[in-house]
């Protein structure tokens, strides 16, 4: 038998505790263990941006890090990104509106690059917005409508911000 | 029509779940099942004397180790030829496991089935098989050479040569003024979907039936090659094709050794068992496209004319033909694009290597046919010194030729008759969004700057909506909700929004009311699959003709309860009235109530139809003869041939007279997909084309070595493009309505990817003055392309 060790971190706002073996990856960890299957695997080296989660509020590839490393931090997956009442955030909302997604198997870890980038950088050039989404890799659309919604989700959390 | 929907941009339906990590991919599913692995050859080419599978046996957790001696009957033949055709003379399959030779590095040797997918490849990796290597054949000349043979029963390693011929080419090139003759070669890519290939499979002993969720863009094939496979009634078998995270062409394929392997072991262990393919998987043991070498003969008149083209085609087949001679039939026949050919001639050879098998890519061959046409243009023109946009426009199909017979036979087995378009204005269209005829001010005042940049242009028609058949089914229920399905399956074109559009605007309900099922065969047994730009010419045709039969009951029935002749209502917002006059009305939701007699109220809107309630006359039966209960049709749509979508792409770019680096500055699209059902969702599919058409012109290549190893088999490796390299696409619409299908629509989901390489390859020509004959190109090939041109005055087009 495999040794195991037990793993307690805090996903999404909920303390959560698995027990995994140490080479069990945190992307697997996430998804069969805690059942959080909104993060994806494209690759499984890193290259793709699919398996994107918040760590402690920066982005990561859940596919390059051993899920007990992650013991005692802070995971923010795609089902996290929404607020407690199910509103869609800004940078969700932004990607439906902008046409910002096809099949939808790179979205998450899109939309978790976006919140971080959209937090340090509010008001994102052009050339900020392509810089920020360069490692994350879209078959589908083309990217034109996904920095568009960058640009449209930064607008709508302007508004929020406004507003509040 | 109450509600204006076709033809809008709306927001896509099934975004809500995707955004929020809510979709139902391949590998979400099945959280207990068994995990299986694969022991694949690390060989291109090797007899297998001997599998070792002791060493895994004592791994904790698992539960079975399979090879090609352990598959019973017809799981262990080989996979099926899906598309036979008569000059596939030698067409051959590979078996689910290797039999007793392995053909290319990836090819499955063992299954293996345990607790977890981890313990799963630990055991593969402990099941030691012995290979005696045999010579590899790699590379299309190396194949055409048949110094080595792929299959010992294949002779000059051909599996099929095609031939397609209108008038006498040489002849007319003999007879011409000018001719050119030249070699152009385009190399290998892949689909490359973010979520690889996969299958789960469960079976309920209870039931004798299987469910089988597979990432397929075919899931009723599907069901009939498992069912043939394992012996069962297609009743007994299920196969659903959940959220797909991209196909564009790989997931077509079927049975896969993999689609065969899992649902026989799931039910030979009574046990749930889940393959999800990992990334190097898929570019080993998937399939990759594009690869051919071209021999062009071309002879033409003064005005650049083409008089006479004779093409010679080596394409890279790799180690089998699943999927028969598709790509080549293709190339061949959409090679003649928007343009009047004097006489034509085409001849692929189709030739086995030692490499993973090649099926259709987006495009589908079409990108490498107009390649070579387009190459062929621009080398026209520049031999005569003419513009190349005039020689393109001397070329064309006018408006007023339609329908044009290229007298081919097109994929579909049917003539190549294009069913409308308006060429030349695509081009005028093309040329007025990139600025063609202001260029050469661009380009003296980048030159006085030290930059050096060139515009490029290409055009192409696209044979869309072949068939033979799409089916669609349409249901309202007593709540007045609209439950459509088809067969064929979706892989992110939107298909749950455009189809929800067509059949709200067919049956004029508020598109909220409207729910999409698509690629389940609990839902819908009869299809054939997602591929061709098909989806929207096929199953939209067919739910719209299945609406408009439910529209014509709704009628009836509401004209019944009304008193009124049903040729006097209309539906506005799910509510059947007599035309201006809103207060005789009836809700759908009453009227698929009273759509079914019945003896029992099982809630207060069904008391409503029940044998006391309704005052049918006595004499009358409650359905009547050739009635059906229920609100519900279904139809079928079969299109006598394809319909042809066409478009005309122009790009600037900028070269770097240092390092070649090339920079797409701008790219332009002209689109005529006919009516557009969603414009949103069609951009969407115009811009994916296009970044797959630039990693394929720019970036993308299958490197093998001479032994036949895949040396980039990584995302580190295979460069494809992110945000940063592909440019901002600026697009223009044409609508010429198709005149085959009631909707008016042809297909745009493969359209963007098509001329890209031709269109990038004029434009580095046109920047550098030197002959572009291959694609991709990157820095280092057009670095070395300017090396061997400062000796060699042919490689330049001056």
């Amino acid at each position: 038998m495999e040794e195991t060790h037990e793993i307690v971190l805090t996903v999404n706002g909920t303390h959560r505790t698995a027990r995994a073996p140490a080479r069990r990856l945190l992307s697997d960890l996430l998804r069969h263990d805690l059942g959080l299957t909104g993060t994806h695997v494209g690759c499984e080296h890193g290259v793709c941006g699919c398996c994107t989660v918040l760590l402690d509020g920066a982005p990561v590839r859940s596919c390059l890090m051993l899920a007990v490393t992650a013991a005692g931090h802070e995971i923010t997956t795609v089902e996290g990104l929404a607020a407690p009442d199910g509103t869609p955030s800004p940078v969700q909302r932004a990607f439906r509106e902008c046409h910002g997604l096809q099949c939808g198997f790179c979205t998450p870890g899109f939309l978790c690059t976006v919140t971080a980038l959209l937090r340090d950088t509010p008001r994102p050039t052009e050339e900020q917005v392509l810089d920020g989404i360069a490692g994350n890799l879209c078959r589908c659309t083309g990217y034109q409508n996904i920095v568009r919604s960058v640009h449209r989700a930064a607008e709508l959390l302007s508004e929020r911000e406004g507003g509040a | 029509m109450g509600t204006r929907v076709f033809g809008e941009p709306v927001q896509r339906r099934e975004d809500a779940r995707l955004v929020t990590g809510q979709g139902r991919f391949l590998d979400d599913l099945g959280q207990n099942a068994l995990a299986a692995a694969f022991v694949r050859s690390p060989h291109a080419h090797a007899r297998i004397l001997d599998i070792d599978v002791s060493g895994a046996l004592d791994i904790d957790g698992l539960v079975a180790v399979y090879t090609w001696e352990d598959l019973p009957g017809r799981v262990g033949e080989p996979l099926p030829l899906l598309i036979p055709h008569p000059t596939l003379t030698h067409g051959r399959t590979g078996y689910p496991l290797a039999r007793d030779t392995v053909r290319h590095v990836g090819e499955p040797v063992a299954m293996v089935v345990a607790r977890d997918r981890y313990l799963a490849e630990d055991a593969a990796e402990r099941i030691r098989v012995d290979y005696e290597p045999l010579p590899a054949v790699v590379g299309i000349e190396n194949a055409a050479r048949a110094d080595r043979l792929v299959h010992d029963d294949v002779p000059g390693n051909v599996a099929a040569v095609l031939r397609q011929e209108n008038g006498d080419a040489a002849a007319a090139i003999a007879a011409a003024p000018h001719v050119l003759e030249f070699r152009l070669a385009i190399e290998r890519s892949a689909s490359m979907p973010l979520e690889g290939r996969g299958v789960y499979a469960r079976w309920d002993a209870d039931d004798g039936s299987l469910r089988v969720y597979s990432s397929t863009q075919a899931s009723t094939s599907v069901r009939a090659a498992i069912a043939a496979r394992l012996g069962l009634p297609n009743g007994k078998v299920e196969v659903v094709a959940p959220d797909v995270g991209g196909g564009f062409g790989v997931k077509i394929v079927h049975p896969w050794p993999e689609e065969v392997l899992v649902p026989w072991a799931a039910r030979l262990l009574d046990r749930e068992l889940k393959w999800t393919e990992d990334r190097r998987e898929h570019f080993v043991a998937a399939a990759h496209e594009r690869g051919q070498l071209q021999d062009v003969r071309v002879g033409f008149d003064d005005a650049g004319r083409i008089l006479g083209l004779d093409v010679r085609i080596l394409h890279d087949h790799g180690a089998y033909t699943p999927y028969g001679i598709i790509i080549p039939i293709v190339t061949s026949t959409q090679l003649l694009g928007p343009y009047k050919i004097g006489a034509y001639r085409a001849e692929v050879t189709s030739l086995y290597t030692n490499t993973v098998i090649v099926t259709p890519y987006r495009g589908a061959g079409r990108p490498q046919g107009v390649f070579c046409m387009e190459r062929t243009m621009d080398r026209v023109a520049r031999h005569l010194g003419l513009d190349r946009a005039g020689v393109r426009a001397a070329n064309l199909i006018q408006p007023d030729e339609f329908p044009y017979d290229q007298g081919l036979t097109f994929q579909d087995g049917r003539p190549l008759i294009y069913d409308s378009g308006d060429y030349p204005e695509l081009l005028r269209k093309a040329r007025d969004l990139i600025g063609w005829d202001g260029f050469e001010a661009e380009r003296a005042a980048a030159a006085s700057d030290g930059r050096r940049i060139g515009i490029g242009l290409g055009i192409y028609v696209e044979g869309t909506g072949v068939g033979p058949y799409e089916g669609g089914h349409v249901e309202i229920d007593t709540a007045g909700r609209v439950h459509v399905s088809t067969g064929l399956t979706s892989q992110g074109q939107g298909h749950e929004t455009a189809f929800a559009q067509i059949a709200a605007a067919e049956l004029g309900v508020p598109l909220g009311d409207v729910r999409v099922t698509t690629g389940d065969t609990r839902r819908f047994g009869y299809a054939v699959g997602t591929f061709a730009s098909r989806a929207a010419v096929m199953s939209g045709n067919a739910i719209a003709l299945a609406c408009r039969k439910v529209r014509a009951k709704a009628l009836r029935i509401a004209g019944e309860a009304l008193e009124a002749d049903p040729s006097d209502l209309e539906i506005t917002d799910g509510v059947v009235h007599v035309r201006g006059d809103a207060t005789s009305a009836v809700p759908l939701r009453t009227v698929a109530v009273l759509s079914n007699p019945l003896r029992y109220a099982f809630d207060e809107e069904a008391a409503a139809a029940t044998q006391f309630a309704v005052g049918r006359p006595s004499e009358e039966a409650p359905v009547a003869p050739g009635d059906e209960p229920g609100l519900e049709g279904r139809d079928y749509y079969s299109p006598v041939r394809s319909t042809f979508a066409a478009g005309a792409h122009a790009a600037i770019v900028e070269v770097d007279p240092e390092t070649a680096e090339i920079t797409i500055l701008r790219y332009g699209v002209v689109h005529d997909c006919g009516r557009l059902i969603n414009p949103m969702v069609v951009e969407g599919q115009i811009h994916g084309g296009v970044a797959q058409g630039v990693g394929g012109a720019l970036y993308e290549r299958m490197v093998y070595d001479a032994s036949g190893q895949l040396l980039n088999a990584s995302f580190m490796d295979f460069l494809m493009p992110y945000a940063t390299e592909i440019p901002k696409i600026e697009t223009d619409h044409l609508e010429t309505p198709s005149p085959l299908n009631p909707l008016g629509i042809k297909g745009a989901g493969e359209a963007g990817v098509i001329p890209v390489s031709a269109v990038i390859a004029s434009a580095v020509e046109d920047a550098e003055g030197l002959r572009v004959d291959a694609m991709p190109l990157s820095p280092d090939a057009l670095y070395t392309l300017r090396r061997r041109a400062e000796h060699d005055p042919a490689l330049r087009t001056e």
